[in-house]
This record gives C-alpha cells, structure tokens and sequence, in this order.
C-alpha cells in the first residue's frame, strides 16, 4: 500500500485526497462540517463495525476516473472505499436526503420514543439523527416490538424496546475484553441483545458498551435518573488507574459526580487518550469513583454550542465583584431568601452521587425524615 | 408662520364678556357632564365580591396533572426547567418502585417539584415543552404572601387533588373552574 498513490476524491464538490483504502465515510469526516454523512453503527474505533443501519447512505455520481459511471444504488459510506476521481453527493443529492428520511422512519418503527424518560436524552445519536434528518411523522400503525427491560450486571441497564441492533456493542465486548457474554439472540424482529443464559456483564472494559451505544438501550445504573445530561457539568479529569488511561470526563452537579464517561470526539466516539492509545475506561473509573478527591480536574469540557449539553452553562461569564461589604463598612450582606433554606432540592440529607441505583421514594422518605428532625431540634 | 398641518389654531386672547367671568355657566356645562356619568354603565367592578373574567389565553399559576386514573403525569424529564428563561423549575427524579404503579404514569417520576415563584415570569414555556401534559398554567393568580419562603412552590402545592383519594378537594378545585368558566360567559 505505502507505493500507492493518494486518491482523489470530490464529496459535495469538495475535494480532498485521501490515501486509498479509506472509506467514503472517512474521507468525508476529514473535511468534516455537514458533509460528514451520520452514522449509527459504524464505530473508528471498533473494527468490522458499520455496515448494518443504512443511515450513511451517499449517491456515488462517478466512480473513478477510469470508469466513470455512476454507481447503480445509493452506497453505505462505511464500507465503500474511495476510488481515484469518485464523486461523492451527500448533502447535496435530493435522493440521499429522502432515503435517510425513511432509513430514520425505518429505525424508529420500534423506538419506543420513551426520551423523557430516556438517560440518553440530549446525547442520543438517534435523536440528532432523527431531529437532523427525519420526517415528523410516522406511517407505522401496528404495535411496537416490546421487551422487558432488565440489568445486565450491578451497573448496566438493558432496554430492548430502544435498541437499533447496531452491533456496536457486541464488537466493544468482542474487542476489549476476553470473552464476550452477550450477543444478539434470534433473528429479523424477534433479534435481541441478550446474554445466556441470564449472566452477569462483570468484565473490567465492559462498562464501555454503554459508550459506544448509539442509543439509550445500555446505560448507566449508577446515573439512572440521577439527573438529566444537560444539567450536569461535563469536566475533563484523569486519574493513575493501573488497569486504564484513567482519562474521563466526570458529569458533575455541584460537587457531587454524577456519572463518568470516557471522553468523546466530534463524532460521538471515544477519543484517544494523551498517550494515542484508545481512551476506553475501565469498569472500577467509571461507576467506582464517584468522588472529586479521586480525581485530578483538568478542566471544563468544551461543549458544542448548538448542544442542548451547553444549555444554561454560563462559561466564561465574568460575575461582577460585590462591593456591599466595602460600602456597608464591613456589614455583611443579609439576602432576604436563601434559597438552600427552603428548596428540598438538592438537599445535603440526600445525596445521590452515592446511591448505587436510581433513586427511589424510599431513599426521599428518609431525607424528608431527617430534615424533619432537623428542623425539630 | 409656516405650519406643518394647517390645523393649528391661534390662541383666542379676547378679553372675556361678563357671562364668561362670573364662569357659572362654564360650571353648570361641566356639572352636566358629572350628572351624565351618574347614569352610564359602571366600569368599576367591586373585588373581590365580583371578578372581572380572564381571557381564555391567561397564564396563571402553574398546576401538576394528573392523569385519568389519578396518576400523577410528570415524569421528570427537566423540559420544562430547560424551556425556563428565568430558570425557576427544579426537580428530583426516582424510580417507580413495583407498587406504586397507581401513584405515577411513567417508570420515572419526579420526587421533588419545586417552582420558585419569585422568578417566574408566567410566560407559560413550561406547558408548551411539556411533552407529557403534565404541567398547565391555570386561570388563576399566584396569591400573595407575606415572606418569600412561601412563594417556593413544591409538589404538594402544584399537583391538583387526586379524584380517587381527596374527592372533596377536587369536586371544589372543579367547581371553581367551572364558575370562573361561568364569569367567562
């Protein structure tokens, strides 16, 4: 391969050179910006991934300098390598854009639209996907293929009913750890993901399945209902793990952290760690330590603008300095409402970093009871 | 003078005859105009005995739904609070434990509700993101009080009465509806 020369391609009129082997997909993300067709299931960072959700698709409107017809049918971008002279329409072929249309009325025939309840809410592949490049309705009008939701393990949570069969997390399994528990049982419809029989996910990477899902069907135990992702602060932080880079980002309200992810690139993928390895983490970094004395802070997560993650997060606002005290002669400043007095939320009797699980009205009924005390004494 | 419209009048600096300066006649012209109101509608309304109706639009103070079967519809999914510009809304969420199916809608509810009413500006963002109908501005005020700590709503004092456990309270919140409909008409 090193002989071989670059290959030129042209993607929405763009062109860049690429060396050849490199997918359209890959092509497209080093231009980057809105060329950069969506993907589901294809994964960098995963080998053999993509292939599977058809959301990808482009129109190749020249094949190569040599043979210079178009291809017949749209083409899954993850899989077709570039060709010297190939044309590539994205954005701008009305033909892409119908057809992502129904690959998204496709996807979601099963979804259960459950995003307020959802954990995945607000850093949803499928929901930008939808939003971005979906129709408003559907046509479907039968019943929707349910399951029941259950735990893979003390700290992954298993929703079906969401899942888009992607693969993405049978690859992370199959590649970061020895032995793969799970799979996708059955076939066409009745497919699930699935461990057998009933086992628990207890490898140390296992944890990173819950990344690299594009939906919310594996997420975190530990974070379930625990707050909503776009009120928690994202925060880069490391820590001297033996077993991993130990290079996360920790969700945080206050000081309390929430939940701990592995960082993530502008695709939506796990970036590599400072040391160019991949950045996966492992199980004891991600749902053991959830205390700021564990880590060292590095600094807050640059968040995309048009994310709704950068909402009400006032970074680089500068707060004007109090001069009351100075005017006042040293008199304190009374306020007349200290909010943390009367609002139950967020109260110190609750704290719900450190409950294992989500929470429960048991876990309320017991911090009401020891406020009442409180305000007793 | 150049004018701009041509209706500008000059100001009369005539001397006054006798009848315009003993002014009786201009005072009986203006006690006519007195005596006249005496017989028009009136467009004072006496409060709080009478209330003027609200239009159909008003925002008032936020309430909690509840759903057909009594349960309560809010599902904690923060749309609210993140629709807020004055970023009053803040909540708690849990788990529906096995039980507690008849209590709420959704597998997660929120356990704690709270607006804070002091920064409210009743724009009514909340129930245009609510995806669940779960929070409505009602027809009626915010009432007033004397500190600022009761103007901390929680969920106790937003969701309306349950129809199954507190029949009185809701046939009450009911009828008042109805008669504040009725004043509508």
């Amino acid at each position: 391969m090193a002989d071989q020369e670059n290959f030129k391609v042209t993607i929405d009129n763009i062109t860049t050179e690429v060396p050849a082997g490199t997918t359209i997909l890959n092509a497209a993300r080093q231009i980057g910006g809105d060329i950069a067709p969506p993907a589901m299931c294809y994964y960098s960072k995963l080998q053999n991934s993509g292939g599977k959700c058809r959301t990808c698709l482009v129109e190749v409107s020249k094949g190569s300098d040599k043979d210079s017809r178009p291809m017949p049918k749209l083409v899954a971008s993850c899989r077709t390598t570039v060709m010297d002279g190939m044309e590539v329409k994205n954005i701008t072929s009305p033909k892409v854009i119908e057809a992502r249309a129904g690959v998204v009325e496709m996807l979601l025939i099963n979804h259960p639209l459950d995003c307020p309840v959802c954990d995945q809410a607000g850093e949803c592949d499928l929901q930008d996907l939808s939003f971005n490049h979906g129709k408003g309705g559907t046509r479907y009008e039968f019943e929707r293929r349910t399951f029941e939701k259950h735990t893979l393990g003390n700290h992954i949570q298993l929703h079906m009913t969401r899942c888009i069969l992607c693969y993405r997390c049978v690859f992370a399994a199959d590649q970061l750890t020895n032995t793969r528990q799970h799979g996708i049982l059955d076939r066409g419809d009745h497919s699930q993901i699935e461990t057998y029989i009933e086992k628990n996910l207890d490898n140390d990477f296992i944890g990173n399945v819950i990344d690299v899902c594009p939906v919310g069907a594996l997420t975190d135990r530990t974070f379930r209902f625990k707050n909503r992702v776009w009120f928690t602060k994202p925060v880069d932080a490391h820590r001297n793990c033996p077993k991993c880079c130990g290079e996360v980002r920790l969700w945080m309200r206050g000081d309390e952290v929430f939940r701990i992810t592995a960082r993530k690139d502008e695709w939506g993928e796990i970036r590599n760690a400072s040391d160019g390895k991949m950045g996966w983490i492992c199980n004891e970094c991600r749902f053991e330590k959830k205390d700021t004395n564990d880590w060292v802070v590095e600094n807050t997560t640059k968040v995309n603008r048009q994310s709704v993650i950068a909402s009400n997060k006032y970074i680089g606002a500068i707060k004007p300095p109090e001069f009351m005290e100075e005017v006042m002669d040293g008199v304190k400043q009374r306020y007349m409402l200290d909010i943390h007095n009367v609002s139950e939320v967020n109260e110190p009797e609750i704290r719900l970093d450190l409950i294992e699980g989500p929470a429960h009205s048991e876990n309320f009924e017991i911090a009401d009871e020891k406020r009442e005390e409180k305000e007793l004494q | 003078m150049i004018t701009l419209t041509n209706r500008a009048k000059p100001v009369d600096r005539k001397p006054m005859t006798f009848i315009e300066s003993i002014y009786l006649w201009n005072i009986f012209k203006g006690m006519m105009i007195t005596l006249k109101h005496f017989f028009r509608k009136k467009v004072t309304l006496q409060y709080p005995e009478q209330t003027r109706p609200f239009s159909p639009v008003f925002r008032g103070v936020q309430i909690l739904n509840r759903d057909e079967e009594g349960r309560e519809r809010c599902t904690a999914c923060g749309l609210c609070a993140l629709a807020c510009p004055a970023e009053a809304i803040t909540m708690e969420a849990a788990e529906r434990m096995p039980g507690e199916e008849t209590l709420y809608r959704e597998e997660k509810y929120a356990a704690k509700y709270e607006i804070n009413m002091l920064r409210c500006i009743f724009c009514g963002f909340c129930e245009e993101a609510c995806p669940k109908d779960a929070i409505y501005l009602s027809e009626t005020f915010a009432p007033s009080a004397y500190n600022r700590q009761n103007f901390i709503y929680n969920k106790q004092d937003l969701l309306i009465p349950d129809p199954e456990t507190q029949p009185e309270q809701f046939a009450e919140a009911k009828g008042l509806r109805e008669k504040s409909k009725k004043n509508n008409n």
